[in-house]
């Protein structure tokens, strides 16, 4: 199947404008224009586009929030991707770049907003060029500015860069931190959509989100509904990286695709590197508990990892083999996020600080039974005490490799005390 | 003074955003002013503040919360090499050790030319990639030890004709499309 957002695979120098117009760019906008606004935001909803940052949210939905009638609103795209383990929106935002400006100015005439702000992370400022350079001939050519396409719709749109916060994925600290605050998440309600950006009504999608709706507006809802299963609508992308033979975006239909396909098949990463066995994968960077080879069977779609015990959030797919050190993997994991915690919530800042030195102390060597205990106690005590997910994933590694890989952290318990102490 | 070189171009900066709302340019500002500081100095958050018209206090709260502002002095090329773990996973902690011992600096340490500064961070969106490091922001990905030697053997070539590479500035004052 021809790719339907990494077109830059099929298409040589999509991410040029007259390229990407040649090649059917800019019609879905087209179609837009010639509908309500309000008819957009039902087509959209019909597709059934879910967010693709990891939560799922139903786009049209989130779209059909925003109040109607005039007044200042906002688009803002969300690249501020820091999940471990995920590198799609760059790629993107580099291959195909006005798939995106027209998918959020397609939702900017859906919700009445004049300006979108692509907040990108402050890292990816070498991989914006491409996207600058289509910002730049987008206004040229009229598809941004005033009157666009002689619509009588207006529409700006400015990059802004952070400088490195995997906290500004989340929707209320991305919007602080445009606001030039701390990139720290505000207590919803008032959620976005009620009062945003500069405290007027806001729309935040992920830049994967809004690629998928140019091609939805052209090809219909119907079309884009009946790719995928039930409940995951349409195609998702999914980062391998980590002991596989190939890593890398690989673009799939939802609900099609299993991860052992993507693991050993020949289109996908062609096996295990080195030729090692599988031992386990992270399924959503660090936020999704890890899962054991019997969820290979489990299928990449939002419910394709229930059965499971874990999630396809973002599909940052970590795959580990046999010789990975599991206490090792959550010390990592746990590191970023203590590093990541944006020290607002107490559980969130004051736990990941504990786990990450109670796990340092078991790697170290130094660790005892009761550190096990620690760790569980800490971890249950912060689950559902945080403003925002972070202080809920945070969790995720010590709580997942607790549950299925205990063992290592008792061996290596037991083997720090049989050392005698001098 | 950045207030001064790019006046012109700061202008533009604010006419992004809503015109009671100049903080909104303090990350992109910081930015510029921590280039031509050299780091995120005192005088350089000073001057930022006083561009937007904000407390002080406020930029060094900025500067003291996102990882790419850098509060103590950094070499002219700051290294950062990811070493989360699915870089680690791929050789990543291995890769620092050795950068380590060939630059001869522990992490956080600056040579003695004060060209390069080595650091650790958090994942940088390039995992298909490792082991992968970004110096002064550009990505230079599927690294080994001969890739690195030739990439430190480059910088110091760049560095001696005078680099020409686009800086943080060329990239945060590229965006004047109107």
């Amino acid at each position: 199947m021809a790719h339907v957002i990494l077109r830059h695979r099929d298409v040589e120098n999509i991410k040029e404008l007259d390229v990407y117009v040649k090649n059917g760019g800019y019609e879905g906008l087209k179609k837009a224009l010639s509908m309500t606004p309000e008819e957009v935001v039902n087509e959209i909803k019909a597709a059934g586009i879910r967010g693709r940052g990891g939560a799922g949210f139903p786009a049209g939905i989130k779209w059909s929030f925003m109040p109607k009638g005039d007044g200042q609103k906002y688009i803002v795209i969300n690249n501020d991707e820091s999940e471990t383990g995920t590198f799609k929106d760059r790629e993107i935002l580099e291959g195909n770049p006005h798939q995106v400006i027209e998918g959020a100015l397609i939702a900017a005439y859906a919700v009445g907003a004049d300006m979108v702000y692509c907040y990108w992370r402050g890292e990816y400022m070498d991989a914006a060029y491409p996207a600058e350079k289509a910002i730049k001939d987008a206004y040229k050519a009229g598809y941004l500015g005033k009157n666009i396409l002689g619509s009588g719709f207006d529409c700006d749109y400015h990059n802004h860069f952070g400088a490195g916060a995997y906290i500004c994925g989340e929707e209320t600290a991305l919007l602080n931190s445009l606001m030039g605050n701390l990139g720290q998440p505000w207590s919803k309600p008032p959620f976005p959509a009620q009062a945003g950006a500069y405290d007027k009504p806001t729309v935040v999608n992920n830049v994967e989100t809004l690629a998928n709706v140019p091609p939805t507006m052209v090809n219909g809802a119907d079309w884009y509904a009946n790719l995928g299963t039930d409940q995951s609508n349409g195609v998702k992308i999914v980062c391998m990286s980590g002991h596989v033979a190939r890593p890398g975006n690989y673009e799939v239909e939802m609900g099609k695709v299993t991860y052992r396909e993507l693991i050993y098949g020949d289109e996908y990463c062609q096996g295990m590197r080195d030729g090692k066995e599988f031992k386990a994968l992270l399924p959503s960077g660090g936020s999704g508990p890890v899962v054991l080879p019997d969820a290979l069977d489990g299928n990449v779609s939002f419910e394709g990892l229930n059965d499971y015990g874990s999630m396809m959030g973002s599909a940052s797919v970590i795959v580990m083999d046999e010789d990975t050190d599991m206490v090792w993997a959550a010390l990592k994991m746990t590191h970023f996020f203590k590093h990541e915690s944006c020290g607002k919530c107490t559980p969130c800042r004051e736990g990941t600080f504990w786990l990450e030195k109670t796990l340092h102390r078991i790697m170290e060597g130094h660790g005892t039974e009761e550190d096990i205990k620690t760790l569980d106690r800490v971890a249950h005590s912060m689950q559902g005490k945080c403003l925002c997910a972070l202080g809920e994933f945070a969790v995720s590694p010590v709580i997942g490799t607790l549950k299925h890989f205990r063992s290592e952290y008792v061996a290596k318990v037991r083997q720090a005390e049989a050392v005698p102490a001098d | 003074m950045i207030a001064e070189k790019y006046a012109k171009e700061i202008e533009s900066l604010f006419e992004r955003y809503p015109a009671d709302q100049r903080k909104s340019a303090v990350l992109p500002l910081l930015h510029i002013a921590q280039q031509e500081y050299g780091y995120s100095s005192e005088e350089a958050m000073k001057e930022v503040a006083e561009i937007i018209g904000c407390d002080p206090t406020h930029v060094r709260g900025i500067a003291g919360f996102y990882s790419l502002y850098y509060e103590e002095e950094v070499g002219k090329y700051v290294l950062e090499v990811c070493n989360d773990l699915a870089c680690a996973l791929r050789g990543a902690d291995e890769f620092i050790k050795m950068a380590e011992g060939k630059l001869g600096i522990d992490l956080e340490g600056t040579t003695e030319d004060g060209m390069f500064t080595l650091k650790n961070v958090m994942c940088l969106g390039a995992c298909d990639r490792a082991p992968m490091l970004q110096c002064n922001l550009k990505f230079h990905e599927n690294l080994d030890e001969a890739k690195f030697d030739q990439l430190i053997a480059d910088y110091r070539a760049k560095a001696a004709a005078g680099d020409s590479e686009p800086t943080v500035v060329d990239k945060i004052l590229i965006q004047t499309h109107h």
